[in-house]
């Protein structure tokens, strides 16, 4: 069989269609995923092909969809619920962490979860308030849920079929600016299961630790950073936030000694910390500099036309990467006269 | 679209039973309706199962104050809504209950000490979901609305004609989540019942300022949701009226919404103290309500029960408080390990971490208290 051009968009739409057609219990329910396919048209053709019993336009509340799911779910069914964008999400909060992630636990393991939240997240695409949030950190932080972020077409696809199958409930957040990334790809494929993480990119002095969104611009780093720096950046994409791959990162790390955390998400009490502390706790006799992280700015997701400024760039990037105390010299980035300047 | 007619509630509350035990003629909306006093046989049924469940009741509320409970919402005074629906439910049915519904479950058919783990605290739901086709009762507010909506369309599209309950309280109808419950129901023509326990508070608040809908019964009609009310301590009433609903939502009608109007004659809970929002002049009223008080009259006075019987299901209420107080009474086994055991199908690597910490912190202090010579953990 020979490879295409597939987008990550179009290995997600096969990958829920290839879903509906494995498993009669897999039922696909949002807003205007019917005729129109999502406004991402991530269910193009769904309705039309498997009956609007099967990729269903349910009424317009989040709440109300993921609460149907878990009756749903009661009954034996595997729903696949997408949220139109992730701060279209928050109506549901209470459902997804009150009992979606809960369920199994609170019946000791009778009523288990098998729902998939499919949530469109992150900026870069010049979306407008509400439509560009960095929402996985509420989702990491609540016992019960897998959290998983693909960020390459193949990943799109494996990941989507293997948490549909999964018996416990997965966000599945999917990085809205690599919809129409693509790949040669065949479908189905397979690859690495869920809770691991794969090196995108060899290298020997830094890894670099990053997820879904920003992927791409951390191999874009590397690059750079091997053209004009001489730095041998390992990239690692974590794939998988939510079981968390410390093995995995721990064995990059290790090797290179230095890590820099890269997630797009606000910084303070995020998936960047949670990493950062980690690796700290892991790796700290292997470490030849702090963990640093890069990130997005701690402020509410900004308009359209400033989204540049919050986004980790690549100067910013190599900016950090450049504290990594190269010469074995203290970092002096922080020192009480740059401070008090 | 439903006629706005067939949706509309009664106008009054239907009632089959006076407060005296004395039979009521149904109004003509009423009949039409199809509600007739039940059978002799059927109410006998609601009756017996009221005196259990309310010595049930009074005695989960006993061992809140031995301290065998974290603490217990007391149903009394909605006996009648707490059982003649449960009856009325058949064998594929689900039930979708709340904190305040332990009677309904009893009721139910499962064991009163499963009932209670979870106020017990050695587990959060003690009784199997799957086996007893009930959700776990449902602290948070009116989310469970919502779940009934979609198991009742899960259980149509398996081509069964079972239903699902879902009971809920007169504050919960604020919330968003049993707007969405009527909504998806209607949506999808699924076979749900919603009943309102109106007890008139929500902990403190009267129901005067949680709506100015006429009868929240009405809520039901912005929805095409069949709406109705009924005298919720009236158990002819409430047996006829959930029995009408079922057929209609079993025959693929779509849902129905029921508020009884009831009373809880306990405070919220037992932490709770009612004399600071309610008067006992109130509560009086409402003891000459008292639907148990009131059905046995009637069957009394058709000639349907006699002391005897009355006398042998008072021994049985006993029995069943006397087993469940020495069951409460020993110290419930829990273990630790089990923390880890339903979080995920798989514990993760980091529980799999979290709970070889715990296995040693164990051994450490099973280790101490048999005068092991380890040195002592910095806790």
């Amino acid at each position: 069989m020979s490879t295409s051009t597939t987008t990550y968009a179009k290995a997600l739409n096969t990958a829920l269609r290839d879903a509906l057609t494995a498993d009669p219990d897999v039922l696909i329910m949002g807003e205007d995923v019917g005729a129109l396919g999502g406004v991402f048209r991530i269910t193009d053709g769904l309705t039309r092909d498997f009956g609007e019993d099967r990729c269903i336009d349910t009424p317009l509340a989040e709440a109300g969809i993921a609460g149907f799911a878990v009756g749903l779910a009661m009954q034996g069914f595997r729903p696949v619920v997408e949220m139109q964008f992730d701060a279209f999400g928050y109506p549901a909060f209470e459902q997804v962490t009150s009992h979606i992630a809960k369920m199994r636990n609170r019946t000791r393991g009778a009523l288990p979860m098998p729902i998939v939240i499919r949530i469109p997240y992150a900026g870069g695409i010049g979306g407008v308030e509400h439509h560009c949030d960095s929402s996985e950190g509420y989702y990491v932080h609540t016992p019960g849920l897998h959290v998983v972020t693909p960020a390459t077409p193949a990943d799109a696809y494996s990941l989507l079929r293997e948490s549909i199958e999964s018996d416990d409930p997965v966000i599945f957040m999917e990085p809205k600016s690599q919809y129409y990334s693509k790949a040669e790809l065949e479908l189905p494929t397979t690859t690495e299961p869920i809770g691991r993480s794969a090196v995108r990119r060899e290298g020997s002095d830094v890894t670099l630790v990053t997820y879904g969104p920003q992927l791409a611009t951390a191999l874009k780093v590397a690059e750079v950073a091997a053209a004009e720096e001489d730095w041998d950046v390992e990239v690692v994409d974590l794939r998988t936030l939510v079981p968390f791959d410390d093995a995995g990162v721990e064995a990059s790390v290790r090797k290179t000694g230095r890590a820099v955390v890269l997630a797009e998400a606000q910084s303070f009490a995020g998936m960047g910390a949670e990493i950062a502390a980690r690796v700290q706790e892991r790796c700290f006799h292997s470490l030849a500099a702090p963990v640093l992280r890069v990130s997005g700015l701690d402020i509410p997701y900004p308009p359209p036309k400033l989204e540049h400024t919050h986004l980790p760039g690549v100067d910013r990037i190599l900016d950090t990467i450049a504290r990594l105390q190269w010469d074995d010299e203290p970092d002096h980035t922080h020192t009480p006269a740059e401070v008090s300047a | 679209m439903s006629e706005i007619t067939d949706l509309l509630p009664c106008p009054e509350p239907v009632q089959l039973l006076a407060a005296d035990g004395t039979a009521v003629p149904p109004t003509e909306q009423a009949r039409e309706r199809g509600y007739a006093m039940p059978a002799p046989e059927d109410l006998l049924a609601v009756w017996r199962a009221m005196v259990i469940g309310r010595r049930f009741d009074a005695q989960a509320t006993a061992l809140t104050k031995q301290g065998r409970l974290a603490v217990y919402p007391s149903s009394r005074g909605q006996d009648a809504c707490q059982v003649a629906p449960i009856l009325a439910l058949g064998e594929q049915d689900w039930l979708f209950p709340t904190y305040r519904d332990s009677m309904a479950l009893v009721t139910h058919g499962i064991d009163p000490v499963e009932v209670l783990t979870l106020l017990r605290g050695d587990w959060h739901c003690g009784y199997d979901p799957q086996a007893r086709r009930t959700a776990p009762q449902c602290t948070p507010l009116a989310t469970q609305a919502v779940h009934a909506a979609g198991a009742a369309h899960g259980l149509a599209r398996r081509g069964t004609d079972a239903l699902a309950l879902c009971l809920i309280g007169d504050g919960a109808t604020s919330e968003g989540d049993f707007h969405e419950g009527l909504n998806f129901a209607a949506v999808f023509e699924a076979p749900a019942v919603f009943l309102v326990q109106n007890n008139k508070y929500a902990i403190s608040v009267p129901l005067a300022k949680q709506t100015k809908a006429p009868a929240l019964a009405y809520k039901g009609v912005g929805y095409g949701v069949r709406s109705e009310q009924v005298d919720g301590n009236d158990p002819a009433a409430v047996l006829a009226v959930m029995r009408a609903a079922y057929e209609h939502t079993r025959a693929g009608h779509g849902p129905v919404l029921v508020e009884a109007h009831t009373y809880r004659m306990e405070a919220h809970t037992n932490a709770d103290d009612a004399t600071r929002y309610r008067t006992q002049d109130e509560v009086d009223e409402w003891t000459g309500q008292d639907p148990i008080v009131r059905l046995q009259a009637y069957l009394v006075g058709q000639g349907h029960l006699d002391d005897a019987r009355i006398e042998q299901v008072r021994a049985e209420a006993e029995d069943l408080a006397a087993d469940l107080r020495t069951r409460m009474n020993a110290e419930p086994a829990v273990e630790p390990l089990e923390l880890f055991e339903h979080v995920y199908a798989e514990p993760t690597p980091q529980l799999a971490e979290q709970r070889e910490l715990v296995r040693h912190e164990l051994a450490a202090s099973a280790s101490a208290a048999h005068g092991g010579t380890e040195t002592k953990d910095t806790q």
